[in-house]
């Protein structure tokens, strides 16, 4: 079962976890005090940009029914509306350009180019899947109640449909994420989820709707002759967007190594503990400049789950800092390419839908989550917190995660030299 | 709903001003630029094609006494030029990747006609954004403008009988006010109403608008000006009142000025039981408590006050006297609870940092810091 005690989980006292809040604080504390005209440029010219990129790509579609002006307007608006969706839309709404105090691009105000309000998005994104992280139970965007990521989640028999239906939520993930905000929404102001003329209700038909003529109806109406490839070129465009997103939020918490936490350990959680909970629980994505941009710098998932409202063009440098944090007190920095990054969700998505009987690692060492008890196992073998005499160097989780490995590898080996005879082992 | 709602549907929320044909204009692009307005890319090209937000472009910047200008600013799209004179607008300034807002009364009387407006500014002291208008901000600079508000204003027909009671910078809403009556005497062949003005000021160098209030009292036969310079002959007594204008019982007062000032007619006329003549603008420049010691904190739409003190968040706050808070995380990253503050100052007990009037604080990590206001 997920992770309860995090303290003995990360291999750290209560001081060390005090001290490491102190340091993640000053990060906070250096990045808040320097933000300025560098950063308002930076946002701006982004706005401006995603902007002039939009324009350009409806414009090509007007000579739609040739196919260079095809792939080019198409091409252009899958790009406007991947960065509207991820370094505008949800990095503005996160807050994170708050302290510019511009009423235009602030949390309160910005509506994105997606088909749920932005007003759900918050509730259930900002306030619950920021605050509740991978709490098994809490944070519904653990699978996002469609599918099984961990298997502290109990097997159903839908569970088996999991490779069909994340290919339905891949090409459809702003229809997803709209519906997951809609009840997310409903369940937060109580009101009855087959109540069909409720509030969120209306505001979602609203927003669906203004969004699905625009692109289906009004801009392929206005290229007249070319309407039938403007369409298309929409709908390519959107679904593209969608599929990156989901690509990228996949990544951000699926991959191995993102671990999963109890609403025991929840209960007790001190200030330092929801920073180790953010820091263990979410996965990066390596790559250059080109990635971070387009992954709206999610692709620094660890630095945007400790400071979800920082700016995100702070985040290089802020992952500088925390990376070197990692090293002082040994902890795992989860981080990989995209490709690595979601073949080991991929993995996860179609293993966990078999039923648990065929699963061979219990909720307490698993690729996909992980416990305290993983460590009970070798305990005698593996280090406690000490530092090494010779080089000063803490031998901490990320050391006994290197031992733990070795004895499992190692442990294996053993096992098939002795029973290659036996029959292959049906489980995963 | 007729087919011109329907169109303008999408845009019916912005500018309340603009001319209704631009409005179902708007509207019906807006169907295509959905979530945003087609003002959102126009402004791209030229900062003042949006109503979506008021703009404005400073157009000159004229002094008018050495620590005082006159900065006139042409509005962008979407700005009512029917304004109240005596009213105040809010206006916003980029400095350093942040806009600030403060509040200026308009000295520029309500015209169509040129299409631009005007605000005078004095430096305070220690006030960085009226030092930078005064003294720094070029020319062709674009800013930001919140709709023009405020009670204090001169009715049309303007009362028979009028007293101005102003002190140093406190003649602004006055002179929109004057410069309006000096506007209709001309438009419409009439003479003003008896108007008596008392105004203050140190030294005669430091008199705001001093030429155009000599011209005016050239010109109109029922407008008498009094200027007092205090640092020669001292504040002018309220007693002096009945020398200086002896039916000053018989007008509608609109006084001005620093907060003493004000406080003093408050008690002199409520004194008289003729307080219902009077109309008062309070713009002193509030300084913020920065000790936290609290305050009491309005929440406007809801009506309700609490006082607290430094510690409690405003969320706790609001919540204690049953205002309708939006609220999330409560430890400051999710933002649910972000609400305009409309007056005061609040602290950031995070990082100690204060915010003013017109900024969007986190109730959930702030504290009041004197008096306050919340448009929640």
């Amino acid at each position: 079962m997920a992770i309860t005690d995090i303290r003995a989980f990360s291999h750290l006292t209560e001081d060390d976890i005090v001290a490491l809040a102190n340091e993640f604080d000053a990060i906070r504390r250096d990045v808040e005090n320097s933000r300025g005209p560098r950063d308002a440029r930076y946002i701006h010219s982004v706005i401006r940009a995603q902007r002039v990129l939009e324009v350009v790509g409806r414009c090509a579609l007007f000579g739609s029914r040739r196919r260079s002006r095809w792939i080019i307007g198409t091409a252009a608006l899958s790009l406007a509306k991947i960065i509207e969706n991820m370094e505008l839309g949800h990095n503005v709404m996160h807050g994170q350009w708050d302290w510019m105090n511009d009423p235009e691009i602030h949390s309160t105000s910005w509506e994105w180019d997606q088909t749920g309000p932005s007003e759900h998005w918050k509730r259930a994104h900002n306030y619950a899947h920021h605050t509740y992280t991978n709490i098994v139970g809490m944070d519904e965007d653990v699978g996002f109640g469609i599918l099984r990521m961990t298997r502290d989640e109990k097997w159903r028999p839908r569970n088996l449909a999991q490779p069909i239906a994340n290919i339905v939520l891949a090409l459809t993930f702003e229809w997803g994420i709209a519906l997951h905000d809609l009840s997310a929404k409903k369940e937060l102001e109580g009101v009855p989820p087959t109540q069909w003329n409720s509030g969120p209700n209306k505001e979602f038909a609203a927003k669906a709707g203004r969004q699905v003529v625009k692109d289906l109806v009004f801009f392929p109406a206005l290229t007249g002759p070319a309407w039938r490839s403007t369409l298309s070129a929409n709908l390519t465009a959107n679904v593209i967007r969608n599929i990156w997103a989901y690509l990228v939020i996949f990544c951000g918490h699926f991959p191995d190594g993102a671990e999963k936490f109890t609403t025991e350990h929840y209960e007790n959680e001190t200030r330092g503990e929801w920073y180790l909970r953010q820091l263990l629980g979410s996965a990066n994505i390596s790559g250059g400049r080109a990635m971070d941009f387009f992954t709206g710098n999610l692709s620094y998932q660890i630095e945007h789950h400790l400071f979800p409202d920082l700016p995100s063009n702070r985040y290089p440098e802020i992952a500088a800092r925390v990376r070197a944090l990692c090293g002082k007190y040994d902890l795992p920095y989860t981080t990989g390419s995209l490709a690595r990054q979601y073949w080991l969700a991929l993995r996860t998505i179609h293993k966990l839908a078999l039923p648990d009987r065929f699963l061979k690692a219990t909720a307490d060492d698993a690729p996909e989550t992980s416990s305290e008890r993983k460590f009970d196992r070798w305990r005698p073998d593996a280090p406690v917190v000490v530092t090494e005499a010779s080089t000063g160097r803490r031998r901490g989780l990320l050391t006994a995660l290197r031992v733990h490995a070795e004895h499992a590898v190692a442990e294996r080996r053993r096992r098939r030299g002795e029973s290659s005879h036996r029959e292959p082992s049906a489980t995963v | 709903m007729g087919l011109k709602e329907w169109i303008e549907k999408p845009a019916a929320h912005v500018a309340p001003g603009e001319k209704s044909l631009s409005n179902v204009l708007r509207g019906a692009v807006a169907r295509l630029t959905t979530p945003l307005l087609p003002d959102d890319y126009l402004h791209l090209v030229n900062p003042l094609w949006s109503a979506r937000e008021l703009r404005g472009r400073i157009v000159s910047v004229r002094q008018e006494t050495p620590d005082s200008a006159t900065i006139v600013i042409r509005p962008g799209w979407g700005f009512d030029f029917g304004y109240a004179p005596g009213q105040y607008i809010g206006i916003g300034l980029h400095i350093d990747g942040r806009w600030h807002w403060r509040s200026y009364s308009l000295t520029s009387s309500p015209t169509w006609d040129d299409k631009v407006i005007s605000i005078a500014v004095k430096a305070m002291p220690e006030g960085f954004l009226s030092s930078h208008l005064v003294g720094g901000v070029p020319e062709g600079t674009v800013v930001r403008l919140a709709a023009p508000k405020g009670d204090f204003v001169l009715p049309d027909p303007p009362p028979a009988k009028i007293l101005f009671l102003t002190a140093g910078s406190g003649i602004t809403p006055i002179m929109s006010m004057l410069r309006t009556l000096d506007r209709r005497a001309v438009e419409r062949e009439l003479d003003l109403p008896d108007v008596v003005h008392i105004h203050s000021a140190p030294t005669a160098e430091n008199v705001m608008f001093r030429s155009e209030l000599e011209r005016f009292d050239a010109t109109h036969d029922r407008f008498r000006v009094h200027v007092r310079h205090t640092r020669e002959k001292g504040k002018f007594a309220l007693s002096e009142l009945d020398e200086v204008c002896p039916d000053w019982r018989e007008r509608q007062t609109w006084a001005c000025g620093p907060q003493q000032m004000l406080d003093d007619i408050t008690a002199h006329w409520v004194a008289e039981g003729i307080e219902d003549q009077v109309h008062l603008e309070r713009f002193a420049v509030s300084r913020a408590d920065t000790s936290g010691s609290g305050g009491t904190i309005t929440f406007a739409k809801s009506g309700k006050t609490v006082t607290v003190d430094g510690a409690t968040t405003i969320l706790e706050a609001g919540e204690s006297v049953g205002a309708l808070m939006p609220f999330g995380c409560r430890m400051g990253i999710c933002q649910t609870c972000v609400v305009p503050l409309e007056k005061g100052h609040v602290v950031d007990l995070r990082s100690g940092k204060e915010h003013a009037e017109g900024e969007r604080v986190q109730t959930c990590i702030s504290a009041a810091a004197g008096d306050c206001t919340l448009d929640v």
